[in-house]
């Protein structure tokens, strides 16, 4: 069975399952769902109006509602997760929007470790839980509000907020 | 600033009018509620000892007390976005609701694209068209950073924009908030008018009856679309909607926006325009101390 590739030009809805998958690699939602399960606890329902879909290998983007697949525009919705490398990798801006969901690998940071985090900068962190990717979190406004992901590795707290989302506060 | 002297005559208390435009504009953020309340938004902004003001007319426009929003938590969080007050008006009037399919035809660098979404509560579907790639970077890194999830971007030129991608279908509503000779933004770049030609109006202007059409035709019948400009001559602006008025299938809409304005006028320099423009609003500095505006509605007919 000759298998279709990724067309970089195009938005393509991801299949549901394993079994609708054409293309090869691609991530089906089912993974996306469960993937954001086990990480950060985030219950599957929260995506049940969302759909998710693929432009640029491995560049997940997730839409409030649906259009037609596959679709040859700019932009659709926000990225929302890199897969197809060893470990997925959610953006900044889906762990600001939907990271408020999450009950694990959540860390919470003081205001001067946030202010590190805010500036790019990585630091030294008492963390016990997973190594990996993190929902870097604060209190701001009475509430733990999500700042971002964070890379937790080797005892160290990276920050991979992009440069023009950096800030010195 | 000699290119507004030909506005003298349309302007009751042209010197009031004058010096406004030569004030720096206050320092306005709009709240996005997709991602926090008005109330939380304004306990971040306590928590770092920043002032704000409610502004009567819209109570997700704050007016603060710093002159860099973008460097606070509710900023890097994406709660709050700077956006000019009368910038807020256009997508205030056309008030699209959750679920429904809107145009932005010149949407980047975005701040009214996320200000339709967050109306919606991110639901149904914003299409965000800009022709300028360049811009759309900025439109993409706004939309994102507000947390919209509800809208594509196309990058096309809005004049033969076709509705193919989205299965043919019209859309419930349109913003055009057009390019335009921008004399209404001299106070927050006092450079604005350096460049000021009859020629650059005249040219805009042309592009501009193109872009409404367009959207005129690409909504559906009975559906809104909201015509905007951030300039003061009326050859972008009553001129435009006289056009459309005569083309297209279309009527103006009064509309009501709690903020002091003028109506659109029907005569200028020789020319004589549809009676009808008069339901246009237009928004001077010394009105409500902001930017100069413009901004129409219009109900497809058919």
């Amino acid at each position: 069975m000759s298998q279709k590739t990724n067309n970089g030009q195009q938005f393509d809805r991801l299949p549901e399952t394993e079994e609708d998958r054409e293309v090869g690699e691609r991530a089906t939602r089912e993974e996306v769902v469960e993937w954001w399960d086990e990480r950060f606890e985030i219950p599957p329902e929260t995506f049940e109006e969302f759909t998710f879909w693929e432009k640029g290998k491995g560049k997940i983007w997730i839409l409030h509602g649906e259009v037609s697949s596959p679709i040859r525009i700019e932009a659709l919705g926000m990225k929302f997760l890199r897969t197809r490398q060893r470990h997925w990798k959610p953006t900044m801006n889906a762990v600001q929007r939907f990271g408020r969901e999450a009950s694990k690998n959540v860390v919470e940071l003081d205001r001067e470790q946030a202010r590190r985090f805010a500036r790019g900068e990585d630091q030294d962190l008492d963390w016990e839980g997973d190594w990996g990717y993190l929902v870097a979190a604060h209190e701001l406004a009475g509430e733990l509000e999500p700042l971002g992901v964070g890379l937790f590795l080797h005892g160290e707290l990276q920050s991979p907020v992009p440069k023009g989302r950096q800030r010195d506060l | 600033m000699e290119a507004l002297e030909r506005y003298e005559p349309l302007i009751e208390d042209y010197d009031a009018f004058r010096e406004a435009c030569q004030r720096p504009l206050p320092s306005v953020v709009r709240v996005n509620t997709i991602k926090t309340t008005v109330e939380r938004a304004k306990r971040a902004l306590e928590e770092q000892d920043i002032g704000w003001e409610d502004r009567e007319w819209n109570d997700t426009v704050l007016k603060l007390d710093t002159d860099s929003p973008g460097t606070t938590w509710a900023s890097f969080h994406g709660w709050i976005h700077g956006q000019e007050e009368v910038s807020a008006i256009p997508a205030e009037v056309l008030a699209p609701e959750p679920g429904e399919r809107v145009w932005d035809a010149c949407a980047a660098p975005g701040s009214k694209t996320t200000q339709l979404a967050a109306l919606m509560d991110d639901e149904g579907l914003v299409v965000a068209n800009d022709n300028n790639l360049g811009r759309l970077s900025a439109l993409r890194f706004n939309t994102e950073r507000l947390g919209v999830t509800n809208a594509a971007v196309t990058n096309t030129d809005s004049r033969n924009f076709s509705l193919k991608p989205f299965d043919s279908e019209p859309f419930d509503k349109s913003l055009v908030d057009v390019p335009c000779s921008c004399e209404g933004t001299i106070r927050k770049n006092p450079t604005a008018l350096d460049e000021w030609s009859l020629g650059h109006v005249e040219s805009v202007a042309g592009i501009q009856k193109g872009i409404l059409k367009r959207a005129i035709q690409a909504t559906k019948k009975g559906g809104t679309v909201v015509y905007s400009t951030c300039t003061f001559a009326p050859e972008e602006n009553e001129a435009v909607l006289d056009f459309v008025l005569e083309e297209e299938d279309c009527r103006m809409v009064e509309f009501d926006i709690d903020l002091e304005s003028r109506p659109g006028i029907t005569d200028w320099e020789g020319d004589s325009y549809d009676e009808s423009v008069e339901k246009a609003k237009r928004f001077y500095p010394h009105l409500n101390d902001t930017g100069g505006f413009f901004t129409a509605k219009l109900e497809v007919e058919g």
